[in-house]
């Protein structure tokens, strides 16, 4: 083990890096919000008595479950533009591929979360004249939400991580524009710790800032 | 003779083949205190909550304030009723659960305060205002700003009543109010409901507590497999009554009394 690591050759090229985390935040806020409100949506479709909203959204859940997210992101890159009459560019392909697998998944989150409390509750929203719609916005979806908080967190860091999915396509983010560095430099090595140790710099915070969260959310219990 | 708040006819709830209810006929008279008794599974509970919807009934009227209300269905099947009208008749209707099911996520007083706030549109002030008025009635504004979880089950009860006062209800619906409380809790939600019937407010009460129903009741309702098996004054049903299965149930909750 006499290895020389030189992580200088990577820091030199700091400003491409820094322009790929730029592109890993953009596309990870972006499948963020698109996600796990697409998921919203559709887990209420799946909780929906109505056939015409229940059976479109089960279809969607299992097939976005069940097909990998690289080969969906490859896909809207290479065949969705035969069928649409625009152009598919690199991050709309990454953004839709991890956005509507997270939306499949964080969709079973929010069924099972919205299932999970107690009848009850429905029924004393609805006694004091409540709509559906008020019952879940007021009542169901606060204490739902709160139970979902760990696994939505979960989504969420699995959201980040799947962005360097997006460098198959080319869209330039951290492993993107990682890769291109070590090509340069000969130094896959240095390049790829930093590259792992980023990903764990931006996202242990945020895991620890929603352990805070679930903490202040679970006064009253 | 005044006219009745509520009158239900011919009312009828099945799930699948199995008919809970039997065709139930039964006038409320504004200020009339009833008291329904009946054995488990004997369709008391279910009578309840189709008189504010919970469960839609399978057939029959119900008329509340003489409207009639739902419309009829296609080809004379089972009336429909809109969302719009049931959360109107709701308001009017309040209902204590006999597990509280206060929402676990606000304080006691926003407990009362949300059908207020949500479904009357009240201002937050006025809100508070009056909440805070309805848990001094039902004793508990030291507890105002506690969560559920704080509070003991006759408290939690009393909550849940103040929360469906709060929304001015002309007709009170009770389902086994006491029924999930620890034996010495009880009597404070009883106290609290006694006072009620004393302010003259007319209510529904699904109970097993004989001796209330006795002392409060104006009326005593016997249910046996979703019919009205015998109704009468307090003392006609609990002291005298005369058909069997009334006097089979009595004697099966005395056995084990003082």
């Amino acid at each position: 083990m006499n290895y020389q690591w030189n992580f200088a050759s990577v820091f030199e090229n700091a400003d491409a890096l820094l322009y790929g985390a730029v592109g890993t935040l953009r596309i990870f806020a972006i499948c963020l919000v698109l996600g796990l409100s697409l998921g919203l949506v559709v887990g209420l479709a799946r909780y929906a008595r109505n056939r015409l909203l229940n059976w479109p959204a089960t279809a969607f859940v299992e097939f976005f479950r069940n097909t990998p997210v690289l080969v969906q992101i490859l896909w809207f890159y290479f065949a969705l533009p035969m069928l649409v009459p625009f152009e598919i560019s690199p991050l709309m392909a990454a953004a839709l591929g991890i956005s509507l697998n997270s939306a499949a998944f964080s969709a079973e989150i929010y069924r099972g979360g919205i299932q999970s409390i107690e009848p009850g509750q429905w029924e004393a929203s609805r006694a004091l004249g409540m709509t559906g719609l008020q019952a879940m916005r007021r009542i169901i979806l606060p204490q739902a939400l709160r139970r979902m908080l760990p696994a939505l967190t979960n989504r969420a860091i699995e959201i980040f991580k799947m962005s360097t999915l997006a460098s198959v396509v080319a869209y330039v983010e951290l492993l993107q524009q990682g890769k291109l560095v070590a090509s340069l430099n000969f130094n896959p090595i240095e390049t790829y710790s930093v590259i792992a140790l980023a990903f764990f710099v931006f996202l242990f915070p945020l895991v620890r800032a929603t352990y805070a969260l679930e903490r202040r959310l679970a006064k009253g219990d | 003779m005044a006219d009745p708040l509520l009158r239900t006819i011919g009312l009828r709830k099945s799930y699948g083949t199995h008919e809970v209810l039997r065709g139930i006929d039964l006038s409320v008279l504004p200020g009339e205190r009833i008291a329904i008794l009946g054995a488990s599974g004997s369709g008391k509970s279910t009578l309840l909550r189709c008189l504010n919807f919970m469960e839609i009934p399978t057939s029959g009227t119900v008329e509340l304030g003489g409207r009639l209300l739902g419309s009829e269905g296609r080809g004379g099947g089972a009336r429909v009723y809109a969302e719009r009208e049931l959360t109107q008749v709701r308001q009017r209707v309040g209902m204590v659960f006999q597990q509280f099911n206060l929402f676990p996520h606000m304080t006691a007083i926003d407990n009362v305060m949300e059908g207020l706030r949500t479904v009357k549109g009240v201002k937050a002030p006025a809100a508070r205002e009056r909440a805070m008025a309805e848990l001094a009635r039902v004793g508990l504004t030291d507890r105002a700003e506690q969560y559920p979880a704080r509070l003991s089950g006759g408290q939690k009860q009393r909550v849940a009543i103040a929360r469906a006062l709060a929304m001015d209800p002309e007709l009170l619906l009770f389902d086994e109010p006491t029924s999930a409380l620890d034996p010495e809790l009880v009597g404070e939600v009883l106290g609290v409901i006694r006072s009620l019937a004393e302010e003259g407010r007319t209510m529904l009460l699904v109970t097993h507590e004989l001796g209330f129903a006795y002392h409060v009741a104006t009326r005593v309702i016997f249910i046996a497999d979703g019919e009205i098996h015998e109704s009468g004054t307090p003392d006609e049903v609990l002291k005298n009554p005369q058909r069997e299965r009334t006097q089979a149930f009595l004697a099966r909750h005395r056995e084990f009394s003082l």
